[in-house]
């Protein structure tokens, strides 16, 4: 089920409208694989991704668990050796180029962890003394910064131990913001976040995008990051087997035209002669894909053969539908 | 964004204050942490606790008892080594086990070591830092058995000038000097156990493991170390020069076994630093 679609041209208004540069072009590309594997004893976790992420985009890289998202994630960011292949980050190879394009990039990694001991702002200070790139003269200026920014200020002293879920997984992006970055990489930001959290978290992945900066956001539910995505991505069984524009992917799957009529036979022998593929007949109604055929024309035909029409809907079909249409699987069956 | 560019500190001569942040940031992780703080009060009740049955039992006589427990009633200033002979099979061991075997292993195991490593932190330069963080807490430990016992024994015992082994007499200040050379010398001994449980650390995501692993071999080390058929490898068995610290206490100081003693050590800590290195360098996170 490989799709080809790479159209980059239309985004709708549902996608953020972020400057959209061709994956061909290399110089657009904030992360970039080739032929990236990575074998865990027999089991092949990632096979053969090439992965281009354009710059300025904010990408959402779905799968169902165990697809392979978080052993590509720890891959790009130097963590893991590939078994095969190369990584590009910001147009420096990893992980030989890790030390001068890491700061560039932030990074929340399967999930928040810090030392339960240690304050949210401690744990910060503790990171931030491990950047060599940055003086330490404005170390509390930039944790108390990145700490504001995710809505944990006040919640600065507080041990970490003592952190609900949704604060945790603040102080893991507050980590991924502690100075200005060009890419952000969040593995699984919502997990485990009630709805209002999952807000919040896509609250400040718009933030983050707003300021120029990639985002490459992973997620086992389409739905959490639906909404502030301009590209997806998504792995199934450790490939890639889709990638490009949302919109791109909505045109992966088969609009759907379906017909409610009492004459359902006779309405299937309409559709299939007008171009339609597989028209199904159930109660009281006839669902078939569009293919090339017109909604216009098909209305127009049905009513000149007499067909009793109730109700004509055509059906752009929902993404998750697309998923699961895709990796063959629900998202949050393990894989 | 060239913002990133911009705060790159402009000159290299600011680097080396730059790296001690982290180490700084290791050193608060390692002496501020409860258990850490618990187990060097523990320590520091050695001396106490034996300084108390000493006086209590007026202790064994000449000659009699673990080494160096004879002295103690005559001079308190033997207090501080007396613990450290006490605490020298097992207790620092284990204490050393435990802080050496969580360094890398902890992080691992709470996920923490992936978040330095992206930050970037430089896996070998984390090493270093964990390293020089085991160090410091080994000199800890070791100096608050002295300094617990030196304080002890001036409150039970009698102190002042300080027969020494050989049976001369020098001055209390001295004797001080001497117990820094002790601190120093067995801070390197331990530091040795130290290095061993750094690279225990690196090949688990288990703390606990790497702690037992450990103290295990400090165990195992001395019980090779009390077989005489396998006498030839006493020499390089990492235990068996820690008690030659009470060598330095001799007038004048004995030094012959000393030099071998930190040979050895040093020597450990090339070789599991090194593999310890190897290890951290190619090591998966996860």
């Amino acid at each position: 089920m490989n799709s080809p679609h790479q159209s980059t041209a239309v985004i709708t208004g549902t996608s953020p409208t972020h400057s959209v540069q061709s994956a061909g072009d290399h110089a657009g590309v904030a992360i970039s694989t080739a032929g990236l594997s990575k074998r865990f004893g027999d089991q092949l976790a990632v096979a053969d991704l090439d992965l281009s992420v354009p710059t300025g985009s904010v990408y959402g890289f779905l799968g169902p668990n165990g697809s392979g998202k978080t052993t590509t994630i720890r891959m790009l960011l130097g963590l893991v050796k590939p078994t095969s292949g190369a990584v590009e980050l910001l147009g420096r190879p990893i992980p030989a180029g890790a030390g001068d394009v890491l700061p560039h990039v932030g990074a929340l990694v399967e999930g928040p962890a810090f030392h339960p001991y240690l304050s949210g702002r401690d744990n910060l200070l503790r990171l931030d003394a491990a950047d060599r790139s940055v003086s330490g003269k404005d170390a509390r200026g930039r944790v108390g910064e990145a700490l504001e920014r995710v809505g944990l200020g006040a919640a600065a002293a507080k041990r970490y131990r003592a952190y609900s879920l949704g604060m945790r997984q603040r102080l893991g992006l507050a980590a991924a913001l502690l100075r200005p970055r060009e890419l952000v990489v969040l593995d699984e930001p919502t997990n485990g976040l009630d709805p209002q959290g999952t807000r919040e978290v896509r609250a400040i992945i718009r933030d983050i995008a707003a300021g120029g900066t990639t985002v490459f956001v992973s997620s086992h539910l389409l739905s959490e990051v639906e909404q502030v995505c301009s590209h997806v991505g998504v792995m199934s069984h450790g490939r890639l087997i889709f990638s490009g524009t949302l919109n791109s992917l909505r045109h992966a799957a088969d609009t759907v035209v379906r017909v409610e009529t009492s004459s359902p036979a006779a309405a299937a022998a309409v559709l299939h002669c007008n171009g339609t593929a597989e028209p199904q007949i159930r109660s009281g109604e006839v669902v078939a894909t569009l293919q090339d055929a017109h909604p216009e024309e098909l209305v127009a035909m049905l009513v000149e053969r007499g067909v009793p029409v109730r109700q004509f809907v055509v059906a752009l079909p929902d993404l998750e539908d697309v998923f699961v249409q895709l990796t063959g699987e629900g998202f949050d069956v393990d894989g | 964004m060239s913002t990133a560019e911009l705060i790159r500190p402009a000159s290299a001569s600011r680097i080396p204050r730059l790296r001690a942040r982290l180490l700084g940031s290791e050193l608060r992780l390692v002496l501020r942490r409860r258990r850490n703080l618990g187990m060097l009060a523990a320590l520091a009740a050695v001396p106490i606790l034996l300084g108390v049955i000493v006086r209590i039992t007026s202790g064994p006589d000449a000659g009699q008892g673990p080494p160096l427990l004879d002295q103690v009633a005559h001079n308190g200033f033997f207090l501080g080594l007396a613990a450290l002979v006490f605490a020298l099979p097992l207790f620092l061991p284990m204490v050393l086990g435990v802080v050496a075997g969580d360094s890398v292993a902890g992080e691992a195991n709470l996920g923490t070591l992936r978040n330095l490593l992206v930050v970037p932190a430089g896996r070998t330069r984390l090493l270093l830092v964990k390293a020089a963080g085991i160090a410091v807490y080994a000199l800890a430990a070791v100096a608050i058995i002295l300094a617990s016992g030196l304080i002890t024994g001036a409150v039970l015992f009698p102190s002042g000038e300080v027969v020494t082994l050989s049976g001369t007499v020098i001055g209390y200040g001295e004797a001080l000097g001497r117990a820094l050379l002790i601190a120093g010398y067995m801070a390197v001994m331990m530091s040795a156990l130290g290095a061993i449980g750094l690279f225990f650390s690196t090949l688990t995501e288990v703390p606990m493991g790497a702690m037992a692993a450990t103290v295990t071999a400090a165990i195992a080390s001395q019980i090779l170390d009390a077989v005489p058929q396998v006498e030839a490898i006493h020499p390089v068995l990492p235990t068996h020069w820690w008690e030659t610290f009470v060598d330095l206490i001799r007038d004048p100081m004995y030094l012959a076994d000393v030099g071998p003693g930190l040979a050895v050590a040093a020597g450990y800590i090339a070789v599991f630093m090194t593999a310890a290195w190897a290890r951290i360098t190619t090591k998966d996170v996860t």
